[in-house]
């Protein structure tokens, strides 16, 4: 078997990326550069993203916390009860380290600040693979 | 009342987001207290704080400049909404960073924007507003930083 024939044996994650921004989604949905990640959906609050998290069980959420209708710090909560396994990297411009402990202790795996580069994107979606 | 090292929360927090976000510096004047009427360009994003501190922070930008941030983001919609979209993430941005020093009982909320040639900007009477001036590649913007 030729290298080009081999199968590929990178396994693939389900991302869901959550943000009431508009432009926050589309900047993590084309600055992310992992192959194994497929976009399976995008939502602007919590309650959306729990309905959406439902009807596509994804692996790795990226998940703002300030938002409208319920906030990232209950649907981190909400999301782990569904499915523990989940990997969960918050996006947030909330800057005091009380609030990220908070995330954590409700199931973050990690914690980016807003504003953030395409590197140190990557570096935390890389963590979160791990 | 607002204290010197509380007003250069922000004008740090301006400054990185410029530089991180916009990908090229600001130059940030120095604050200034806010003396009648707010002035404001076309677009707007204010925050709501309240806990321990109460008041607004507002981000006010003209759209020639909000078009060219969002050409150095990459971004390729550049219609009312985004625009609108815009100045509420740079204002939520900077106010979520300022609780770096502030601490989380600084409770920020979802972004709300004005949009438009004069629009009614919350002013809240004996309180003293602050105006971080904002210059970025030809264009002007402000912060404004209003809290008891």
């Amino acid at each position: 078997m030729s290298a080009n024939l081999k199968p590929n044996t990178k396994k693939s994650f389900k991302l869901m990326i959550v943000d009431d921004s508009n432009i926050m989604r589309r900047r993590i949905e084309r600055s992310q550069q992992f192959e194994e990640l497929q976009l399976v959906g995008t939502a602007g609050n919590g309650l959306e993203a729990l309905e959406l998290f439902k009807k596509t069980d994804p692996d790795v959420v990226t998940m703002d916390l300030t938002m409208p209708q319920m906030d990232g710090i209950e649907c981190i909560g909400r999301l782990v009860t569904l499915k523990p396994a989940v990997r969960i990297l918050v996006i947030s411009a909330l800057a005091d380290k009380a609030t990220a402990v908070e995330a954590m202790e409700k199931g973050a795996n990690g914690f980016l600040n807003k504003p953030f580069t395409d590197r140190q994107l990557n570096e935390a979606i890389a963590e979160l693979l791990c | 009342m607002l204290y010197e090292q509380e007003l250069k929360t922000f004008v740090d927090a301006t400054t990185n987001f410029f530089s991180v976000a916009a990908q090229e510096p600001a130059s940030i004047g120095s604050p200034y207290l806010m003396e009648g009427a707010p002035s404001v360009h076309e677009y707007t994003g204010i925050i709501s704080i309240s806990g321990k501190r109460e008041g607004v922070v507002y981000f006010t930008a003209p759209k020639a400049m909000l078009t060219v941030m969002l050409m150095k983001m990459q971004e390729n919609d550049f219609s009312h909404e985004t625009m609108r979209d815009l100045v509420g993430e740079v204002a939520n941005t900077i106010s979520g960073n300022a609780r770096r020093d502030f601490s989380r009982e600084f409770v920020i909320s979802v972004p709300s924007v004005l949009s438009g040639e004069k629009p009614d900007v919350p002013q809240h009477a004996g309180r003293r507003s602050f105006i971080i001036p904002i210059n970025w590649r030809s264009h002007s913007a402000k912060l404004v930083v209003s809290l008891s």
